[in-house]
């Protein structure tokens, strides 16, 4: 058994309490500590990623349990891949933050961080549903101390929402999973995977729900219609490094759809047939009208930017949506493009805003240090946003126009990818042309600068600070060029994805070396018959599961 | 011998990598910056001229290259006639603007961004012009919109070039994405996007249903882009722009490429009505009025950008008569109407330069002051009118023919007065250009005394001006082989039609037609005066205007909508939430059926049914006493009692334990935490909120009862089973809820210490954000009740609570301990400490405990998070996945046999965790009492008796004394 699988876990999760409570006065050794944390999971990454590209199933038995009786951890190449993202955007975020100093604006900063990459790759990782219920609760608990890091009112109350609405949904996750348990008596995906096949229609009515309240519960977490509301609040009042990170957090959501809704609920399944699709893909196109308005109407900057982010995931959603492999391989080409892209968007409005003195209010306003090089970075990550070409975000829109053919109402998709793709460049051309083409017109000009010994010392973006904001954005030049060879693996995981038999295979069968309590117990047979007696008397509940 | 294939596909690359140059090579200098843009575009042209021979003998050079094969966009190009003809143009027009520019621009405008711009905006044109895929057609379709938009808006400061550069963006972007939709449709009906086998499938394509859509979609995009009515009010206010821009832009490029794509497609899309009607319609109404506008635009560059928008009608109309003589004379009007309508934009530039106006009404008598600018515009400006012997008469007389022998719209007439009209309207606009500006008596107002420019200026326009009279005079020699090759690619090959280059056709309707138009314009040049003045009169509609207005309007809305339902009602929010989620769980309910019922309804015992009504008495009551926020809790208590009670009751003692004390932590620290809040919650809502709000509750409720209750019918083998076998055998431990917590499932409990940690975490920083912020500044002016407690630490309790600690202690190791196999566990065992502790702080105070401690709460959950993870990690030492168990049985006399598991280790990690996570609540919840001004307390309870015992002692002591 290869442990590195479970070490995308274990690594934040030992690192974060380190962090926290040995390193918690000095910063330096805190970021020290967090970023080569951040660079070994990266590389970490990379290994799983190469073990995994050849198209094998590694199982991961925690506890030495076999399934489905104990957790497993699986990964394959949609996980893997996953968790390549994660760590690569984590490490982009840290640095980001390292170097303008948001980590010092509040507490316990990369010890959260940590713990947030922890969640994150956990839940990529995990093959069991419950566990996935744990995951997302540390994904949750962790990124509500990271949005309101540093504090502040506004922070502070969207805060409340986003974490009063995931409660919400983390409360529907148990009820739903109570559901699913006591349907199918087990929690562990493969294995739902193969006992929700054996149910046939006219016995699949509680299955049914409990398929779409999870879809609901992933809707939640990846801000879909109609229960997207807490996202711009959220997004718009988090940090800025912190909402760059969040860009994983929606495609968590995508992610748990992608995965629960093919191999357990996929379409091929008698009791769910179509279920999913009928409803995911009408909730997705109207978050992406949403994102569209949203981007249009903000008179602010993060908002603005938030609203671009729903319009993205929208669109993204509308490609998993269509329950097929080619467009699934849209829906990750697109998901690899959006992630970066939002992150890349959210760290230059930080730079931008940190030298902006009337804040993200869009309105004109005296032009800051370095106009010209944010103004570029900007046009760069808007056009990512907006899949402009000649980034990726471009050729993503076009797999996903191309992919979601299969629905009866195509034109009306389409018709609403394109507006809300219109509505997204006006609404960035209009605030890039306040933010940096007005702020330069003689009303402005402001007096003569003063010689130069007796200026402040002017906040520039040095080499440090410009480079994550570049490198997210160079990523995407690079998923442009390298289109084909990416487009090609994802083309693999989704074939991978959408034939879920070696992933079952992997799961149930083939457990040698797990646990055979059989050969193993204590000398006196009766010792254990008497401990099996009393233990089963004592723990006939149905629901063990709760802690 | 380079191959022509590598040679395209560089060709294509050089603009874009030349787009780094500039604004690094703007530090050595103007002119090398220019020297050096003209580099790339120099080399294009070469490598084209390579080509060129090739492809004049009827040829292609085609070079793939596989990009996202998955979906069929490959960058693949492809040089036939037509697109040599417009890669000639664009790299050609773009020498001849990159040297115009470098006299152009001022020394305060950055010229290396312009070049940067220029060279992308040049490449994206260039990719246009010779991609054999239209996916990657559009990508560069959609380059030149965002390329133009930062060369429009290359004066910043200027709203207008603001203005100007989101109005080009918007409605060509728009056109764009539509286009994106034909083209889908396009690639779908052929199976392929590749243009050279779309173009191999025009039958079929007409022939499709979807014909009409892809076709109205596709020509979105081209009439946006080449300013058709009625998107045609975009161009004039590109005019914002440098003038070398506009006449890059405007003549040989972006207006171009709407017409470039029309001309492409013509084979596949043309041929039909629709086509016919729609194109043609659509090109003559904008001939007609853009050229009417023309006539009555004082300002030089918005006369040109009418004329522009005009020529690209007439351009427009031709292609939609979809006769291949109509398409030949297209294809040499592109190339007659890009030599004068650049020189003229040159001219109008160098006039604007010179004088330091545009206002035509400012200027005149030009001719001598500039005689070598005059005579530029003045040769360009009547090949535009169509006089001979300049090659726009050529190509005029030969749309007029062209014309003259189409019916349309039931009849000859219609077409030949509109075209007519629009000829005459041209001839005006293009003498008066000449008249106002060059001619008449020279005025001594100029906002600037004008001169010629310096040749480097004029070289430019100059060559083109000579190429319009050369072209004239000499047409099959210098246009005639460009004119076969690029027309015989419109047509999609095959033999071309019979036509001549030549001036004199003889005497036929056209020359009519041309002689009614030069008349007709000098006459309404010579009624300029009045007509200018009724024009000016009428009432029209202003297009900028309307475009503000509704963009405005789709903000004001967009915003209204946005802001409306996003404003952070999270009641709303929730209520969207839970009756979307009922209304799906029943959607999905109605899908299938239910299983046969396996299970009878158990009877209900009367302790049973006692505590049903208790919970349901609790509940409601909460429901009404809700306001009252310290009433709540007790009830809420209430609730958590009841279920403890029916885990006992269904035998589940080890969930019952952690319930009650679970119950009791947070009851506890909810009433510390209440302290801080308001006592009651106001009434916020009106009761229609409410009633929806209830009713919304009721039904939520109902649904997840009839779930649970439905679910709760059948039976099922459940993997628990297993759990119950082998929690002996496998994980050391007779108590099964123990060893899933701590063994099969610990994996999850792990991750709960986790979240149990990173709350506490949270919680530190934000009591530390809270005590740092505005907040703590309420906190301090904090008032206490008047009906506060005198005794806050009273005797009684301080000592009941020290009897206590002690068992209290014992018992949460002996819980601890036998957790394994009984019920117990780290879990109850840190929450039954954690109460313990918590009964000393409440009685004598959090001052006075915390100086008794000898831990460090912070660290506590630190050492139980890593307690935890590096039990699971020990197992890799022996080979076994993370978390696996191990344990054995050992005797120490005097002793019993006992059992030692790694299983408990992780459990110590457990108890740390949960006590101190709840020790840090209780922590930040005194750190806040502080804050506001708590006193801190320094005996363990506020009175002491048994010191007034000693003093009475002491005195008595004194007064025996």
């Amino acid at each position: 058994m290869n442990h590195w699988i479970i070490a995308p876990v274990v690594l934040p999760a030992l690192l974060a309490p380190i962090i926290a409570f040995v390193m918690r006065h000095d910063i330096t050794l805190q970021r020290a500590a967090s970023l080569a944390g951040a660079v070994m999971l990266t590389a970490i990454a990379a290994g799983l990623f190469m073990l995994s590209a050849d198209g094998s199933v590694h199982v991961y038995r925690l506890g030495s349990w076999p399934a489905p009786f104990g957790i497993v951890l699986v990964l394959d190449r949609l996980s893997a891949l996953l968790i390549l993202l994660t760590s690569v955007l984590g490490l982009i975020v840290l640095m980001h933050s390292a170097a303008s100093g948001w980590d010092t604006r509040g507490r316990h900063f990369h010890a959260l961080m940590q713990f947030q990459l922890m969640g994150i790759c956990g839940a990529f990782l995990t093959g069991d549903a419950f566990n996935l219920f744990v995951l997302f609760e540390i994904l949750l608990i962790a990124s509500y101390g990271l949005a309101i890091h540093s504090g502040g009112k506004a922070r502070l109350k969207s805060g409340l929402q986003y974490v009063i609405m995931n409660l919400a949904g983390s409360s529907l996750f148990l009820i739903a999973l109570g559901t699913l348990y006591a349907t199918t008596g087990t929690l562990n995906i493969a294995d739902l995977s193969v006992k929700v096949r054996e149910i046939p229609v006219e016995e699949a009515a509680l299955v049914r729900v409990a398929a779409m309240l999870l879809m609901i519960v992933f809707a939640v977490k990846a801000a879909m219609f109609p229960v997207q509301f807490w996202l711009p609040g959220t997004y718009a009042n988090a940090p800025a490094p912190v909402a760059a990170l969040f860009a994983i957090m929606t495609k968590v959501g995508a992610y748990a759809i992608l995965r629960m809704h093919t191999v357990v609920f996929g379409p091929d399944a008698d009791a769910i047939g179509s279920l999913s699709q009928d409803w995911l893909m009408p909730a997705a196109l109207i978050t992406v009208a949403i994102g569209g308005l949203g981007v249009l109407g903000s008179r602010r900057l993060m908002p603005l930017i938030a609203f671009a982010v729903l319009g993205s995931t929208g669109t993204l959603m509308l490609a998993v949506s269509a329950f097929t492999p080619y467009a699934a391989t849209a829906a990750l080409y697109y998901l690899l493009h959006s992630t970066m892209a939002t992150a890349a968007l959210f760290l230059v409005a930080d730079l931008l805003l940190a030298r902006r003195e009337s804040g993200d209010l869009l309105r004109a306003a005296p032009a800051t240090v370095q106009n010209g090089f944010l103004a570029a970075l900007f046009f760069a990550a808007a056009i990512g946003i907006a899949g402009m070409p000649p980034l990726s975000g471009f050729l993503g829109k076009l797999l996903v126009l191309d992919a979601v053919r299969v629905a009866d109402y195509t034109w009306l998709i389409w018709a609403v990818v394109l507006v809300g793709s219109l509505l997204t460049i006006v609404g960035f051309a209009r605030a890039g042309s306040l933010l940096f083409w007005k702020s330069t017109s003689a009303a402005f000009a402001g007096p003569e600068p003063a010689p130069e010994e007796e200026r402040p010392p002017a906040n520039t973006i040095g080499p440090m600070l410009a480079a994550p904001s570049v490198l997210a954005l160079a990523s995407l030049a690079a998923l442009t060029i390298f289109a084909g060879p990416v487009s090609r693996h994802m083309e693999a995981t989704a074939e991978q994805l959408f034939d879920p038999s070696a992933y079952v295979t992997a799961v149930l069968a083939d457990q040698e070396g797990t646990k055979d309590p059989s050969s193993k117990s204590h000398g006196d047979e009766e010792a254990a018959a008497k401990g099996y007696d009393e233990s089963g008397a004592e723990a006939g509940t149905p629901s063990e599961e709760g802690h | 011998m380079v191959s022509g294939s590598g040679l395209l596909a560089v060709m294509v690359m050089l603009p874009f990598i030349g787009a780094l140059v500039p604004g690094l090579m703007i530090r050595a200098g103007r002119d090398a910056c220019a020297m050096f843009t003209a580099v790339p575009t120099l080399l294009a042209l070469i490598f084209l001229g390579i080509l060129a021979p090739e492809i004049m003998a009827g040829g292609t050079v085609t070079a793939k290259i596989e990009w996202l094969p998955a979906l069929g966009l490959n960058a693949n190009f492809f040089l036939d006639g037509l697109g040599l003809l417009f890669a000639g143009m664009i790299l050609g027009m773009g020498l001849l603007i990159t040297l115009y520019a470098r006299f152009y621009l001022s020394g305060e405008d950055p010229m290396g961004q312009f070049y940067t711009y220029l060279l992308l905006f040049q490449g994206a044109m260039l990719g246009i012009s010779v991609s054999d895929n239209i996916l990657l057609l559009l990508v560069f379709w959609e380059l030149t919109s965002l390329s133009s938009f930062l060369l429009i808006g290359y004066w910043k400061h200027l709203p207008e070039g603001r203005q100007g550069a989101r109005m080009a963006l918007t409605v060509t972007g728009a056109g764009g994405l539509a286009m994106i939709a034909g083209m889908l449709i396009l690639g779908n009906i052929v199976g392929s996007y590749d243009l050279s086998v779309i173009l191999q499938h025009g039958d079929e394509i007409r022939a499709s249903e979807y014909y009409l859509p892809a076709l109205i979609l596709i020509l979105l995009g081209a009439f946006t882009k080449s300013a058709q009515f009625p998107f045609h009010f975009w161009l004039p206010h590109a005019m914002a722009a440098p003038t070398p821009v506009s006449a890059y832009l405007h003549s040989a490029t972006m207006v171009k490429a709407g017409v470039f794509l029309m001309a492409r497609m013509w084979p596949v899309l043309a041929g039909t009505d629709e086509w016919f009607y729609i194109v043609s319609t659509v090109g003559l109404i904008t001939m007609v009025i853009g050229a009417l506008i023309a006539l009555f635009k004082d300002d030089l560059k918005a006369l040109l950008a009418f004329s522009t928008v005009s020529h690209l009608g007439l351009l427009t109309m031709l292609l939609g008569l979809g006769t291949k003589l109509a398409a030949v004379v297209a294809v040499f009007h592109i190339i007659n109407h890009l030599t004068f309508k650049a020189a003229l934009f040159m001219s109008a530039g160098i006039v604007d330069h010179e004088t330091h106006t545009r206002d035509i009404k400012r200027l005149g008598g030009l001719a001598s002051l500039m005689p070598a600018t005059a005579l530029i515009a003045v040769v360009a400006a009547l090949s535009m009118a169509g006089i001979p012997p300049l090659n726009g008469f050529m190509s005029k007389e030969m749309m007029l023919e062209e014309v003259a022998h189409t019916d349309w719209w039931g009849g000859k007439w219609p077409i030949i007065i509109l075209a007519t009209v629009g000829a005459l309207f041209s001839v005006a606009y293009s003498f008066r250009f000449i008249g106002h500006t060059f001619f008449g008596p020279v005025r001594d107002d100029y906002p600037h005394h004008p001169h010629d420019p310096p040749t480097g200026m004029l070289l430019a326009p100059g060559f083109l001006a000579v190429l319009v009279v050369a072209i004239g005079l000499a047409p099959s020699l210098i246009a005639g082989p460009i004119v076969a090759a690029a027309s015989t690619a419109v047509i999609g090959g095959g033999e071309l039609p019979y036509y001549s280059l030549k001036l004199w056709h003889g005497v036929n309707p056209a020359l009519f037609m041309s002689i009614a138009a030069v008349l007709g314009g000098a006459v309404l040049l010579w009624l300029h005066r009045p007509l200018d003045k009724a024009w000016i009169r009428t009432p029209r509609p202003e297009a900028k205007a309307m475009f503000d207005r509704v963009v405005a309007g789709t903000v004001l809305g967009t915003r209204w909508l946005i802001e409306g339902t996003h404003n952070g009602a999270i009641s709303r929010y929730l209520s969207i939430f839970v009756v979307a989620t009922v209304l799906l769980g029943f959607a999905a309910f109605q899908g299938g059926g239910l299983p046969e019922q396996t299970r009878e309804m158990l009877p209900v015992p009367p302790l049973v049914g006692v505590g049903f009504v208790l919970t349901m008495l609790a509940t409601l009551a909460t429901v009404f006493a809700h306001r009252n926020r310290f009433r709540t809790l007790i009830l809420v208590s209430v609730v958590g009692l009841m279920v403890s009670a029916g885990f006992v009751y269904l035998s589940a003692p080890d969930l019952a334990m952690t319930q009650i004390s679970v119950d009791t932590v947070t009851v506890m620290l909810m009433l510390l935490a209440l302290h801080f809040l308001p006592k009651y919650t106001p009434l916020e809502s009106p009761l229609s909120m409410r009633i929806r709000d209830g009713v919304i509750a009721v039904i939520a409720g109902a649904a997840v009862a009839a779930l649970a209750y439905s679910f709760l019918l059948t039976d099922m083998s459940p993997i628990s089973d297993y759990h119950l076998a082998n929690s002996y055998k496998g994980g050391g431990g007779t108590n099964v809820v123990n060893v899933i917590l701590v063994d099969f499932r610990g994996y999850d409990t792990y991750g709960e210490i986790v979240v149990l940690g990173i709350a506490g975490l949270t919680l530190y920083a934000l009591m530390e954000a809270l005590l740092n912020g505005p907040a703590s500044r309420r906190l301090r002016n904090w008032t206490f009740p008047p009906d506060r407690s005198r005794d806050r630490h009273p005797l009684m309790m301080v000592v009941a609570t020290r009897v206590m600690m002690p068992i209290a202690a014992l018992v949460g190791v002996y819980i601890f301990l036998r957790g394994h196999n009984m019920p117990g566990g780290g879990f109850v065992a840190g929450l039954v400490i954690s109460i313990a502790l918590l009964m000393q702080y409440m009685a004598s105070g959090f001052a006075w405990t915390q100086e008794r401690k000898r831990f460090e709460y912070h660290a506590m959950i630190g050492w139980g998070v890593i307690i935890a993870g590096l039990t699971g990690a020990g197992a890799w030492l022996a080979g076994a996945p993370f978390l696996t168990s191990a344990f054995g049985y050992f005797t120490i006399p005097p002793f019993e046999e006992f059992e030692l598991a790694t299983a408990m280790l992780f459990d110590l990690g457990v108890f740390l965790t949960v006590l101190g996570a709840v020790m840090l609540m209780l922590y930040s919840l005194s750190r806040m009492a502080r804050y506001a001004g708590e006193t801190v307390n320094l005996e363990p309870m506020d009175y002491d008796p048994s010191r007034r015992v000693d003093a009475a002692i002491e005195a008595d002591k004194k007064d025996d004394a």
